[in-house]
Parts: structure tokens; C-alpha cells; sequence
């Protein structure tokens, strides 16, 4: 599996956000977006996750499945929670367990196999099963809207600051998930400022142009680095 | 379990709970209702007269009332746009969601509706038929209105805003429904006729409303 994005540029609002994107990612890849504040990083992962409509370029996935867009193979792990307050977490888990479509493909060996409740043990937020999410703190309620990841196999993981608002264990976890999910043929693309060691990790630099002008807002990459090292 | 009864259960739970505002309809449609026999004053065959029609306007009311909330809510948490990823045809995700929130609020109006129907003064017959139009209009409501909720989704005052787009459309269905129930106890025309006509217009809210509320839903998600 292969996701290929061509020459991609983003407006939103009438603003030119990014210009002229282009990358590959294969199965068992990982690619971290980098870059400043403002310069256009969310807005690329959800222009993958097909929630921000692309002002030009393409975008396509090789060996999916045929007659499915690109985003119905992602999930997308962003910063709101899309938690409901008063559904008790197993609830809010066991929900996006029957409603997501599950994507199963060759060469790609998911452990999202797991039941609600069992996700919900490997995050440790086991004993909150049964409280409504109105009472979870900021990094339970994290945990719990990243157990989505772990109940549908989906093979591309778009996470947008992944590790915010997580202490230094559920940041090992984190790791730990991303890390099998990548091993087992999965794809992850993910904006962040702190270091991920992550497996066959690419970077994609993002840099605000000069002037931060109308036009100049951000750049292409700057090359791919192809080890998991942080500069 | 099926994914649209996993979204239907789980939209009528966050309806029925704490916050959730299914209750709220019932005691406006209450409230609308009561208001009335005070400021006509104490003309009963004036308000038997006018009864069915405070019905319907106190129905049409109490279902806008709850609808702004419909996606706005999930687009403020992050629901929508999962919801958009999930793979399923968003038509049917909108369909599911009115049906829940039909049952959680527009059910509860027809239920109370012949209890309600005792302070206008109808008489039995009357009592039946506005309840059985109430039954076959409300969701024609809801349906209209969740495609007035797809447009103002994006905008955080978008309440208001619904309910200048929807009401004009669901003048119809205001017109079929009460002369449907006056019909019944008695007018030139007969009951079926704009009780067919109400039908209809249901059938055609639910074909029409999902396709255009989700069509809505993607340019939205911004």
C-alpha cells in the first residue's frame, strides 16, 4: 500500500495555506510533519483525512481498497475528542467499535482487534469504563478517544499533536501503539513538535516563507530524512 | 451490532440524558399550549375551534426548538468529522440521526398531545385526529429542519437562522395538518384528503431531507 500526494495546495478562508505538497508513503512508514505554528501542518492532515476540500493536486492510495476514497482508510486522531459527556466511555468506545468500517487488507496485520473494554485496559483507563466522559481529566479523555485507533483496523493513522495532553507513561504507550501499528504495514502520518522515535520514520518540514505573505505562507519539504533520529 | 441502530441507540441516549434536551420540547409544546386558552380568554367553542391549530403551531415550535443542536454539537466535539471518515453513506447517517431524534422529541409531542389537547376544549374525534396528524407530520418536520441544521451548522448562532429557513417550508405541513384534524369533527372537506396530502409530504421530506442535509454536511466540514 502506497499513499501517493502530488503537488497538494490547501485555501481556507480565501488564504493560500500551503502550496505545492508532494509525497509518498508506503505501507510500514511513517512520516512526521514539522514545522512552525500557523504554517499549514493541521490543515494538510485534514486535507488527507478529506475534511478540508484540496484546491488542487491529487491524492491516491495504491493497493486499497478500490472503490473507497482515501480518508474511509484513515483514522483521524485530532485535538478535539469527539467525546460525548454523557455516554459513559465504554459506551462512546463501543459506539465507533459497531459504527466505523473496518478495512482489512492484505499485508497489513492490525492488532485492532480488541474489544471495547480490552482497549480500553491496554490505556489503562480501564476502571473509568463505566463513569460518564463528563467526569474523565484531559488525558483520560485523550486515552479514551485514542482507543478508537486501537477497536477498527484502519491502516493509515493521521494524528495531529498526538501526544498532547498525555503524561510520560500513556507517551510511552503512545509510542509503543504507533510503533506496532507501523511494524505490522500500517501508515502514520503525524504533525508533532516532540520527538517520536519512531521505525522507517520520513520528515516533511514545513517553513513559513518569506514575509509571510498572501502567497508565501509555506513551502514544500525540505527532503526526506530516513532514519527515526531526530535531526 | 448494526452500525445504524449503534448510531441510533447512541443518538437517543444522548437525547433522553442529562442535558440532552428531549424533555425540553415536551414542556415548551406544554407551555406554548397553556399560554393559549389564557390569552384568548374563556371562550371554549372559539377554542375548540382554534385548538388543533394551536397544536400544530405548539408542535412546529417545540421540534425547531431542539433541531440547531442536531449536527451542531457533534461539529463543536469532533463527531462530525469522524463521522464523515466512517466510511458510511453520510444520506443515511443523517436519515438515522432524524429518526432518533424523532423518537426522543417529536414522539414524546404526539404522546402528550391528547392530554394537551383537553386545555383547547376538542372534543374526542377532534382529539384522535390531531394526534394521528401530529403522528404523520412530525417527522416531515424534523426532516425539513435537519436540512435547515446542515446549512447553519457551521455558524454559532445558527438557531435562529434555522428556524427563518425552515419555518417557511414546513408551512405545508402545517396547512395539510390542521385542516386534516378540522376535517374531522366536520368542514367542507373530507379528512383523508389532506391527511393523504400530509402523508405525502412526509414521504417526500424523508427522500428529500436526508439527501439534501447530507449534501450539506460535506461542503460544511471545513
Amino acid at each position: 500500500m502506497k499513499l501517493i500526494c502530488d503537488s497538494l495546495t490547501c485555501e481556507r478562508g480565501g488564504r493560500r495555506v500551503f502550496e505545492n505538497v508532494t509525497f509518498q508513503i508506503s505501507s510500514g512508514e511513517a512520516l512526521i510533519v514539522r514545522g512552525p505554528n500557523g504554517v499549514g501542518k493541521s490543515s494538510l492532515l485534514r486535507v488527507i483525512a478529506g475534511l478540508v476540500a484540496v484546491r488542487s493536486g491529487k491524492m491516491a492510495l495504491e493497493g486499497g481498497i478500490e472503490d473507497r476514497t482515501v480518508p474511509e482508510h484513515c483514522h483521524y486522531f485530532g485535538h478535539l475528542d469527539a467525546l460525548k459527556p454523557s455516554l459513559t466511555a465504554l459506551e462512546n468506545l463501543s459506539f465507533w467499535r459497531s459504527f466505523y468500517e473496518p478495512v482489512e487488507l492484505a499485508g497489513f496485520s492490525s492488532d485492532a482487534t480488541l474489544g471495547a473494554s480490552e482497549a480500553l485496559e491496554t490505556l489503562e483507563i480501564g476502571h473509568t469504563a463505566h463513569l460518564p466522559a463528563a467526569f474523565l481529566s484531559a488525558g483520560q479523555r485523550r486515552r479514551l478517544s485514542l482507543a478508537r485507533l486501537l477497536v477498527v483496523p484502519r491502516p493509515i493513522w493521521i494524528m495531529d499533536e498526538p501526544s498532547s495532553a498525555l503524561d510520560a507513561a500513556s507517551e510511552r504507550t503512545l509510542l509503543g501503539l504507533m510503533a506496532s501499528h507501523i511494524n505490522g504495514g500500517g501508515i502514520i502520518i503525524a504533525a508533532t513538535h516532540l520527538p517520536l522515535d519512531l521505525p522507517n520514520t520520513k520528515y516533511l518540514e514545513f517553513s513559513r516563507g518569506d514575509g509571510r505573505d498572501d502567497e508565501g505562507l509555506a513551502e514544500d519539504y525540505d527532503g526526506f530524512g530516513d532514519s527515526g533520529d531526530f535531526l | 451490532m448494526n452500525w445504524m441502530t449503534a448510531l441510533f441507540v447512541r443518538e437517543f441516549k444522548i437525547a433522553a440524558r442529562v442535558g440532552g434536551g428531549a424533555l425540553i420540547g415536551v414542556l415548551f409544546f406544554l407551555a406554548v399550549v397553556t399560554v393559549f386558552p389564557f390569552g384568548v380568554g374563556p371562550d371554549l367553542k372559539m377554542l375548540a375551534r382554534i385548538g388543533a391549530a394551536v397544536l400544530w403551531i405548539g408542535a412546529l415550535l417545540a421540534t425547531l426548538l431542539g433541531l440547531d443542536r442536531l449536527f451542531q454539537a457533534d461539529r463543536e466535539d469532533g463527531t462530525l468529522d469522524l463521522l464523515l471518515m466512517s466510511g458510511r453513506p453520510p444520506e443515511l447517517i443523517v436519515l438515522v440521526k432524524c429518526a432518533a431524534h424523532w423518537a426522543a422529541t417529536g414522539l414524546p409531542l404526539v404522546i402528550s398531545a391528547p392530554v394537551l389537547a383537553l386545555f383547547v376544549n376538542l372534543e374526542p374525534t377532534a382529539i384522535g385526529a390531531v394526534t394521528l396528524t401530529l403522528l404523520v407530520g412530525t417527522p416531515a418536520l424534523t426532516l425539513i429542519g435537519a436540512v435547515g441544521a446542515g446549512v447553519t451548522v457551521s455558524l454559532r448562532r445558527g438557531g435562529v437562522l434555522l428556524s427563518i429557513l425552515v419555518i417557511p417550508l414546513a408551512i405545508p405541513v402545517l396547512i395539510f395538518g390542521v385542516s386534516a384534524a378540522t376535517a374531522a369533527v366536520g368542514g367542507p372537506t373530507p379528512f383523508l384528503t389532506p391527511l393523504l396530502y400530509l402523508c405525502a409530504i412526509s414521504l417526500f421530506a424523508l427522500v428529500l431531507g436526508p439527501v439534501a442535509a447530507g449534501a450539506a454536511l460535506r461542503v460544511a466540514s471545513d
